[in-house]
């Protein structure tokens, strides 16, 4: 049977993506942040996943204002990297598992989450930016990220996203789901985004690192807490942006410790927490979380 | 029965809901042509005719002529759509919301440096911080901008 055994929390900001691309890894006000996957990148070598279940959100990229799915899970054989508007990301292409994501959407469709069911899309950075900073560069041509991935996309584009609580109970959907997959697959779910940062108006710029810390030890140790915090709090605390933060909530939901909506097993391992400020306008968090 | 808005009260933000998202829908459906290189050609080798053909609002227009970000916002934008006309023009993610706050692109790269604006002051609109209506422009960009106007 197949089995979710990880998760991976990640900001996704897209001038991470342009620091790699464009060999800026090593200067002083990059050097901090990479450092702070260094442990990732390891931990992705020995901890090889079959699957990468990959929460993030689209910025206005694959989706325009003709479609806003909630939630979208991509269940085709390949991904291209888009051009959102600086050309594509010299990165490979990303390989999706067609039959998994199929068995994932028919089962948590089933499970009463209403998911729209994606053959065809580029991928922006919110998705590639996390597979950069986990799997470290790779030739676009010759080179191939670790392992497939279903992309998971959640609109956190146009108001109202959907609730922390909402994310939180399908990620305990999207692990019955894997767990009733006969293939023995070792499968990471990944959430991407956050955390503080607004990147529009007078307020721009906003950073709330005590909020964001807070959040981060709820997220981790108390996550039924964490799924009742209101989109409010997000948007004034952690700026308009922050709200990508719900999508963790997916991921977190999706550990072995969590089921029926409340903490009843073991508590995940934490193998890797990290938080720094800036990357560009906003505040990157990082953790990894392994079930026991 | 209206619907409930609890974000109205934030200060400096404005929340791209329903009611925006329709406003917006052409400015945001320009924003998104510009995906294409060709598209990026033919808007940079004529802003005007470019625009013309879209059924944008006149007003929307002259907010992108301006590159007046809380401008196209104000009227329906979305900064994640609103992005690509900043790509196009190879600006920055960073460059683009300091353009929103009046300053320079040193003096915000600075806050940023610094740990970013504090959100003291900046939770709700009526309070002092240096999102509010009150101190605006925040920096020597949009101060030189006024004395200009």
């Amino acid at each position: 049977m197949a089995k979710i055994t990880a998760s991976v929390y990640t900001s996704h900001v897209p001038a991470i993506g342009a620091a790699l691309d464009l060999g800026k890894t090593h200067e002083p006000y990059w050097q901090p942040v990479f450092e702070g996957y260094e442990f990732g990148k390891k931990w992705m070598k020995d901890n090889k996943p079959d699957v990468i279940f990959l929460v993030y959100n689209d910025h206005a990229t694959a989706f325009s204002l003709d479609m806003i799915p909630t939630f979208a899970i991509g269940t085709a054989a390949q991904y291209q990297p888009a051009d959102e508007g600086w050309g594509p990301r010299p990165v490979p292409v990303v390989k999706g598992h067609p039959e998994l994501a199929s068995h994932i959407a028919q089962s948590v469709i089933q499970q009463d989450f209403d998911l729209t069911i994606i053959n065809k899309m580029d991928v922006d950075h919110g998705l590639t930016v996390p597979l950069s900073l986990m799997c470290g560069e790779q030739d676009p041509v010759k080179g191939a990220w670790p392992c497939p991935v279903i992309p998971f996309a959640v609109n956190v584009v146009q108001y109202p996203v959907p609730s922390g609580q909402r994310c939180f109970n399908l990620g305990q959907a999207i692990r019955k789901a894997v767990e009733s997959y006969d293939e023995d697959l070792n499968v990471h779910i990944w959430g991407t985004g956050g955390m503080s940062h607004q990147l529009q108006g007078a307020r721009a710029g906003l950073i709330n690192r005590e909020w964001d810390n807070q959040w981060l030890d709820m997220m981790i140790n108390d996550p039924v807490a964490c799924a009742q915090v209101p989109h409010i709090d997000y948007v004034r605390e952690a700026g308009s942006e922050g709200i990508e933060l719900v999508m963790w909530l997916i991921a977190r939901g999706a550990m072995s410790d969590v089921n029926g909506g409340k903490v009843t097993g073991k508590a995940p391992k934490l193998a890797k927490r990290f938080y720094h400020v800036p990357a560009s306008n906003t505040a990157v968090g990082h953790a990894i979380l392994e079930c026991q | 029965m209206a619907l409930e808005k609890p974000y109205l009260d934030v200060p400096g933000t404005i929340i791209f809901d329903a009611e925006q998202s329709r406003k917006g829908y052409w400015i945001n459906q320009f924003c998104m042509s510009l995906m294409k290189a060709e598209n990026r050609e033919k808007f940079k080798a004529n802003e005007r005719v470019y625009l013309d053909s879209w059924p944008m609002t006149e007003e929307q227009k002259q907010a992108v002529l301006a590159r007046d970000l809380n401008w196209c916002m104000r009227t329906g934008g979305n900064i994640y759509f609103l992005a690509k006309i900043g790509a196009t023009d190879g600006k920055s993610f960073q460059q683009m919301a300091g353009s929103m706050t009046g300053m320079t692109e040193e003096e915000y790269r600075n806050m940023m440096v610094n740990g970013g604006r504090s959100i003291e002051g900046n939770r709700f609109i009526g309070e002092d911080g240096t999102a509010q209506a009150q101190h605006q422009p925040q920096g020597s960009a949009g101060k030189t901008a006024a004395q200009k106007a």
